[in-house]
């Protein structure tokens, strides 16, 4: 006989496919120490200032397999100054990475919309790298009701 | 197994205007998380990157992990100067490239 931890039966309950969900046990998430380890990857050790970029995310996501992610990195995006990349981590999931945004003067705007995918409350984390060689950060908490890593 | 994209692009624009893009891939964007019901892991399978250019300079691209959830939706920006072709990609794990353009006037 097949158990089901709770967190399987709400996702099988909530109409998701019959997968059980398992491995979900301690371990199975990544922790802020990968996610830091991904950004000093990022900045090559360099400080990251607060500010500059605002995360747009629900206070609470109740569908952790697809959660609204915007990001706004107020910059001039001009030749001279603009923003190169935008690292996005997420510091709960089982692997931290969640995308890398490369802009140029023709993006216009350093801002980029899309959906993720969040196996558990957590900290999204933002560092935006410009053209300047500076480093900005932001962060913001995500609460998930039913986590969206294992289907 | 070619699957088409869904853009949204103005079909024209002022000279310096900063329009908005959307798109959105159909692709299940397989994490690797996922065991099926003998318990084995499904193998990872995502759309990996996403470009987008204008008359052949990069506007704005991402890489993308298996966090991006399914059918991924990519919002941009483009600031485009004069008329011309949008070309949008899409390359799978497997190294399948899918493709697609756009044009815009710009007056």
């Amino acid at each position: 006989m097949r158990e089901l931890s709770r967190r399987a039966a709400l996702a099988l309950g909530a109409g998701s496919a019959a997968i059980t969900i398992v491995g979900w046990g301690e371990g199975a998430f990544a922790t802020p120490k990968a996610a830091a380890d991904d950004i000093a990857k990022f900045t090559g050790g360099k400080a990251a200032e607060q500010g500059k970029i605002t995360i747009e995310l629900p206070e609470i996501a109740e569908n952790g397999n697809t959660v609204p992610l915007s990001i706004a990195v107020d910059a001039p995006m001009t030749d001279a100054d603009h923003v190169t990349e935008l690292l996005v981590v997420a510091e709960g999931n089982p692997n931290p990475g969640v995308a890398m945004f490369h802009f140029s003067p023709m993006s216009g705007k350093a801002e980029a919309a899309t959906r993720i995918r969040l196996a558990t409350t957590q900290n999204i984390v933002a560092v935006a790298k410009t053209s300047t060689g500076k480093f900005y950060t932001a962060q913001k908490l995500v609460k998930v009701t039913i986590g969206g890593c294992g289907g | 197994m070619a699957e088409t994209p869904k853009i949204r692009v103005p079909k024209t624009a002022k000279k310096g205007e900063v329009i908005e893009i959307k798109t959105l891939m159909p692709h299940i964007m397989e994490s690797g998380q996922r065991k099926d019901k003998d318990g084995k892991a499904i193998p990872r399978k995502i759309i990996n990157k996403f470009t987008a250019e204008f008359n052949g300079k990069p506007v704005f691209s991402a890489n993308l992990e298996p966090a991006i959830a399914a059918n991924p939706y990519m919002q941009f920006f483009a600031k485009v100067d004069a008329s011309g072709t949008f070309k949008f990609t899409w390359t799978d794990d497997d190294g399948t490239v899918t493709s697609t353009e756009q044009k815009i006037d710009v007056a």
